[in-house]
């Protein structure tokens, strides 16, 4: 354990005082901060004379205003967070030649690791309390609104959902660093994976889907074949849950979002269920909205534990010879 | 120099793959004595120092170092030995102190009695002066001088010193020659150099022992394997000719 802690607060130490974190975090600031005043103005244009409406607050986060809302941003940019935090953890002091000289010392040789994987994790987690904090803080200026009990709660679960999500991408660039001897390799490589969850996966599913149960042709009758949709579906889905990016995107808005009760996109309904749900839609309770979210939540922490154990096992069994 | 063993190999074996990096040494060193470890590139010195530590597994062989078995234990091992490997790194952007200071942390010395050693120790390899320049400004030679510093923080009873004077100048390698002689004399440490560069060996070393590809091929003491290998008991021998003869045979 000591070793652990003596390498988290060197690390720790020279995170915060490196100019890439600065960068990050100065860039996180000032989009959240653009967002926030966006969307603070355009909601209190909106709602001007109107009584309060439920949950507020979290449009301060979730509404895209004229550009983005800030959860998309952190959906898109927090991956290259954790991957910039990550990316050379091992390698540098591999190219430094520290590290054979660190793992001569009394210490096992997993604290190296871990001590830098925590030291990660907990500076993704200042980062996001600090600017949801700083947002939180604009928007009640701005649409004189405080935030009610359940919004805070969901807000705490998109917090938590956010750090396990940049926390996995921290844990894939280790993963690369430690396998790729240089530097530049494991950035790119770290990269790479995250162009393709981002953009191919999503695609990939879409035409896998289209392969699988086409949808356009008509069903006998003319009508839309409702088993073909339904199947359509799932395999999409299931194809872009291969992505963690899907997951975490399911979650935040799941989560954000009260109106949304279920992390499923396509529903099919007749026109009086349709009629009803329109008529009497009422936000979901707190609970019911973290039983949604629970699962893929789990699903993260499940691959963020899976890379760390294949980075564990790559670590312990390399020469150090070659390092 | 009859102290106790420090360490003790029996057949100790690595392969990496076919090759052979390191055939069935058998070697035993004892308390406080400088053992000079001798041979080409290649031939394998490194490859024991890292066994010696717990950081390479052997393939097949015994080797206890201090009285644990490095393989198994590696813990103790590591706390009890300093080690300066080839070309050792710092962290570039931090100063001397903060470095010295990193590994005293690793090797659980409170901060306050940290502060005091790390300024004496600076003091005594002439980089006081330089404490406060971040080490990434450093020559060749005040890192490696650092190095000594870094190695001694743990207050080591066995150190291992891997090619301790390559890329030094005249200069440079005589003070650390001197540095190194000093502490066997002074601080009665047990030192175990590997090198290629024999007439530095030759100065400060009691026993060497010559590796050529794998294979132990001398040990003892330099007078010893001259009046062997030479045949001859001249007072003018280097240790050059010696480790030539035993190259040409191998």
């Amino acid at each position: 354990m000591h070793g652990i802690f003596t390498i988290f607060r060197k690390e720790m130490e020279d995170y915060f005082s490196s100019t890439r974190f600065l960068l990050i975090f100065a860039l996180i600031v000032m989009v959240g901060v653009i967002t926030v005043s966006m969307v603070g103005m355009a909601i209190q244009e909106e709602v001007k004379g109107m009584a309060k409406p439920t949950l507020l607050f979290l449009m301060l986060f979730t509404s895209t205003g004229k550009l983005f809302s800030f959860v998309q941003f952190i959906g898109f940019f927090g991956p290259l967070i954790g991957i910039i935090l990550g990316f050379d953890a091992i390698s540098r002091e591999r190219s430094q030649r520290t590290l054979s000289k660190l793992i001569s010392q009394p210490i096992y040789r997993d604290s190296v690791i871990n001590g830098k994987f925590m030291a990660g994790v907990a500076t993704i987690s200042i980062v996001l309390v600090a600017i949801v904090l700083i947002i939180s803080g604009l928007g009640i200026r701005l649409i004189g609104v405080v935030p009610g009990q359940e919004e805070i709660l969901r807000l705490a679960v998109y917090v938590i959902a956010s750090i396990l999500y940049i926390s996995f991408w921290l844990g894939i660039s280790i993963l690369f660093s430690v396998v790729f001897r240089s530097t530049a390799t494991s950035a790119l490589a770290s990269l790479a994976l995250w162009i393709f969850f981002s953009f191919f996966v999503g695609m990939g599913a879409g035409v896998l889907a289209d392969a699988v149960a086409p949808i356009n042709q008509g069903g006998p009758s003319g009508g839309i074949n409702v088993a073909m949709v339904e199947k359509h579906e799932m395999v999409q889905r299931v194809t872009s849950y291969f992505s963690p990016m899907s997951l975490y995107s399911d979650t935040t808005t799941t989560i954000l979002d009260p109106m949304r009760k279920t992390t499923k996109l396509v529903m099919l309904m007749g026109p009086l269920e349709r009629l009803s749900l329109s008529r009497f839609q009422s936000p979901l309770p707190f609970l019911q909205s973290f039983f949604i979210v629970i699962w893929p939540m789990i699903a993260i922490v499940a691959i963020t534990f899976l890379c760390f154990g294949i980075c564990y096992f790559a670590f312990m069994r390399q020469e150090i010879r070659t390092i | 120099m009859d102290g106790q063993k420090i360490i003790e190999t029996e057949g100790l074996t690595k392969r990496y793959g076919h090759q052979v990096a390191v055939n069935s040494l058998t070697l035993q060193i004892q308390e406080g004595e400088v053992f000079g470890f001798l041979g080409p590139n290649g031939a394998g010195k490194t490859t024991t120092l890292l066994m010696f530590l717990g950081l390479t597994e052997p393939t097949s062989g015994k080797v206890r170092v201090m009285g644990f078995d490095p393989t198994r234990d590696p813990f103790h091992v590591k706390e009890k030995v300093g080690y300066l490997p080839e070309n050792v790194g710092f962290y570039d952007d931090m100063d001397a102190r903060q470095n010295l200071l990193f590994i005293a942390r690793l090797n659980r010395i409170p901060d306050r009695d940290s502060a005091k050693k790390i300024d004496s120790l600076l003091e005594s390899v002439g980089l006081i002066g330089e404490a406060k320049k971040k080490v990434g400004t450093y020559s060749k030679g005040m890192r490696q001088r650092l190095g000594i510093a870094e190695v001694l923080v743990k207050d080591p009873k066995l150190i291992f010193l891997d090619e301790p004077t390559i890329g030094l100048d005249p200069d440079g390698t005589n003070r650390m020659l001197d540095m190194i002689h000093s502490l066997s004399r002074e601080k009665s440490m047990t030192i175990f150099l590997s090198s290629h560069l024999l007439d530095q060996v030759q100065r400060i070393c009691d026993r060497v022992g010559i590796m050529i590809k794998g294979n132990l091929v001398a040990m003892g003491p330099i007078g010893e394997l001259a009046k062997q290998k030479l045949g001859i008991d001249k007072e003018h021998y280097t240790l050059e000719e010696i480790y030539m003869k035993y190259f040409k045979e191998a």
